[in-house]
């Protein structure tokens, strides 16, 4: 079974297409990995579905870094 | 009915405002291409018509009730679709209202129901069937328009701004949707022969058609076969576009 943070991280590549070397916690998906607006939203729908919750958008829009995803999925296990 | 090689095959398709007119006509086409057809009306008889008419047609899918003014009946709406048939990723906002006044006697109510059925509703139809077209990375999205929204016509304010409103809206949500491969057009139909037209005094119909160059109304099914065009895969690289289907009544 994977941790949280290896699941997140998965997710991040898989959406945004980019490698998991490129991916640090601190990573910021719009300044750091390349992530448009459109693709900041997919990448909650796929943390959502991943973890079968449902992320409100004004919670969505304060993830903004792998570290904040991770910190969320966590506090609402 | 005319049978193409299934180019919609395995795709959902939601249809406002199918009972009747160009939704039928939609409706019955994109079913013809092969799609799951949902048609919605405003009532519960209407949707069983709908049921009853795509399937004595072979046509996949069913009729559902929508007001397309609820958002709470446009996400339940939406939602059983998905669980039944499959998230939609064809979507053809065509449901409409008119209520023609002068602009001096028009009441507010005639110009808060036509804005709101005609253009806030398609702000939540595309708001609903977004997400499963982004993630299947595919979509079609077709705001039925009307000539009016660029001609203009007296006694129409409130449907032309709406129509209007829905061409620029058309444009935005293509640039915003287009690098997910969503498509989202406008089809603008001229003076076709449906009850909305039926309805008008016969002075009014002949100056309507001495204005159109063909010299005939439009048939419902040809706007359907221009929305079955912008759904298919051949009119994948038309997108933002409103489609002018009017006889020449007005030419862009």
């Amino acid at each position: 079974m994977s941790t949280i943070e290896e699941r997140v991280k998965k997710i991040v590549c898989e959406q945004l297409g980019v490698k998991e070397e490129e991916v640090s916690n601190e990573s910021s998906f719009v300044e750091d990995l390349g992530a448009d607006s459109l693709d900041t939203v997919e990448l909650v729908m796929a943390l959502e579905e991943e973890f079968e919750t449902e992320i409100p958008d004004e919670e969505a829009e304060k993830i903004t870094t792998v570290q904040e995803a991770i910190d969320y999925v966590v506090a609402h296990q | 009915m005319q049978q193409d090689n299934a180019g919609l095959s395995g795709k959902v398709a939601l249809v406002t405002g199918a009972s009747r007119g160009i939704g039928r006509a939609i409706a019955l086409r994109l079913g013809a291409a092969g799609a799951t057809v949902i048609g919605t009306a405003t009532s519960e008889s209407g949707a069983a018509a709908i049921a009853e008419v795509l399937s004595h047609n072979g046509v996949a899918g069913t009729g559902m009730c929508l007001d397309v003014s609820s958002p709470e009946s446009i996400i339940a709406v939406v939602k059983e679709i998905a669980e039944k048939f499959g998230a939609p990723t064809i979507l053809v906002n065509n449901a409409g209202i008119t209520r023609d006044n002068i602009l001096m006697r028009m009441k507010d109510d005639e110009w808060d129901s036509v804005i709101n059925t005609n253009l806030s509703s398609i702000y939540r139809m595309s708001k609903a069937c977004v997400r499963g077209m982004t993630k299947a990375r595919w979509g079609r999205i077709i705001n039925i328009s009307s000539v009016v929204g660029s001609m203009g016509n007296a006694g129409q304010s409130n449907y032309a701004a709406a129509k209007a409103g829905l061409e620029g809206y058309t444009r935005s949500l293509a640039r915003e949707l287009g690098s997910r491969q969503i498509t989202v057009n406008a089809v603008a139909p001229g003076f076709i022969d449906t009850d909305m037209t039926r309805g008008l005094p016969e002075e009014h119909r002949l100056n309507l058609l001495a204005q159109v160059p063909l010299g005939r109304l439009g048939d419902p099914k040809e706007i359907a076969g221009v929305v079955a065009f912008l759904a298919g895969d051949e009119g994948a690289y038309v997108t933002g576009e409103t489609l002018h289907v009017n006889g020449g009544m007005y030419m862009g």
